[in-house]
């Protein structure tokens, strides 16, 4: 497979949480602003290069029958600095992912990726595919955080776009808990219709 | 919010770890398609989430505090979490063989389920003491099975209902997730809880 594809395959069309449908509790549940789900993106994509990048320079030293415990030891490990780092520097975004940042040592898209790529590929390889699948997990998120921000709150990023008489009464029901079920459903409806037929 | 009481039913309806938390949705979209299933599952997570509270309670008060360790709370707390479910599988294949045949096959499945993980780390961050912490693991769990078994059984129908192409499988199933998230929202504010 060309470098390229690799890259490209995790951020479209083999899109983690609109494709493949995994890493989805982070994906709904941070959801509620662009700047959470942006920031959640970008957490998970930084685990996911490091662990890919360390697990596939280790891959020859690791035993095959202890290798799931070292994958999860790697992730935890760049989770934990992950974790102490945004406590650090950005407090209020820590704050409102929660306990999704060290939940992202059990996300599943890390561990797949690391079982069915990084063990088995070089360094170079592991890099655009890590790449390539968290900036997928981003874009998913950015989406899915644009919409119900925009709906939800009529605002992007903090700004008001869609005028001050909307954002006095929005659709509330977006930011709130059953908008992030709605709108990965009606998201996935989508792509159902318009995107699977092509590739058939 | 200290009363045991409250803190089950906090637990169990008004922040449903599925519909208002997020925690456990591999699991609740995976293996909800039929009701003898959920059950199953239910079961094992309601037992699981139990004793990895337990178990993770004591290791973090006992160990990781007293030694300033708090920094390995992930690695530690997962790790623990894999090696007890392994523990718990052989134990009840040995000894309790009808349990085993009833909860056996969704153990594995639990070890990256982001719901144990997720409750114990909610242990810690609320500073629930032991009762506290059990309390609010049983709660958890047995919302999760109740919601595990109604959508479960709102899935069985659906499979039968007449659907746009395009909607059926996930889309659909969401958008009834959707719909009883929505239903339990009425729950908040229940005896002043948030």
């Amino acid at each position: 497979m060309k470098r390229r594809n690799l890259f490209t395959r995790g951020l479209v069309k083999e899109n983690a949480v609109l494709v493949l449908m995994i890493g989805l509790c982070p994906a709904l549940a941070v959801s509620g602003t662009v700047r959470d789900a942006f920031g959640m993106g970008l957490a998970a994509t930084f685990v996911l290069l490091f662990s890919n990048v360390m697990i596939s320079i280790m891959r020859k030293k690791i035993p095959n029958e202890v290798r799931i415990p070292v994958f999860i030891l790697i992730i935890s490990t760049f989770v934990t600095i992950i974790d102490y780092v945004m406590q650090a520097f950005q407090p209020d975004l820590y704050r409102a992912l929660g306990i999704f940042v060290p939940l992202i040592v059990v996300n599943c898209m890390i561990l797949g990726r690391a079982e069915a790529f990084a063990y088995k590929n070089s360094v170079i390889d592991s890099i655009l595919d890590g790449l390539g699948v968290g900036l997928g997990f981003t874009l998913a998120l950015t989406v899915m955080g644009a919409i119900r921000e925009i709906l939800g709150n009529g605002t992007f990023l903090g700004m008001a776009i869609l005028g001050e008489g909307f954002k006095e009464s929005p659709v509330i029901f977006m930011i709130l808990p059953p908008g992030a079920f709605l709108v990965i459903g009606v998201l996935k409806a989508l792509i159902n219709k318009y995107v699977k037929k092509e590739t058939q | 919010m200290k009363n045991p009481a409250l803190i089950f039913l906090g637990a169990f309806l008004i922040n449903n770890i599925v519909l208002m938390r997020f925690l456990g949705l591999c699991p609740f979209f995976g293996v909800s398609t039929a009701v003898e299933t959920a059950t199953g599952m239910g079961m094992a997570v309601i037992f699981v989430m139990t004793l990895a509270s337990w178990i993770t309670w004591i290791v973090f008060n006992v160990i990781l505090l007293p030694l300033n360790l708090v920094f390995l709370r992930t690695a530690v707390f997962i790790l623990t979490i894999a090696s007890l479910v392994q523990l718990v599988e052989m134990f009840l294949k040995k000894y309790y063989r009808t349990l085993y045949n009833a909860m056996g096959i969704y153990l594995p499945l639990i070890t990256t389920n982001c719901a144990i993980l997720g409750i114990t780390f909610l242990n810690i961050d609320n500073k629930f003491n032991f009762l506290n912490a059990t309390v609010f693991a049983i709660g958890t769990g047995i919302g999760f099975m109740v919601v595990m078994i109604t959508f479960a059984a709102i899935r069985e129908r659906l499979d039968l209902a007449p659907i746009n192409p395009s909607l059926k499988g996930y889309p659909i199933s969401f958008i009834a997730a959707g719909l009883m998230a929505l239903a339990f929202l009425g729950f908040s504010g229940l005896f002043g809880l948030m």
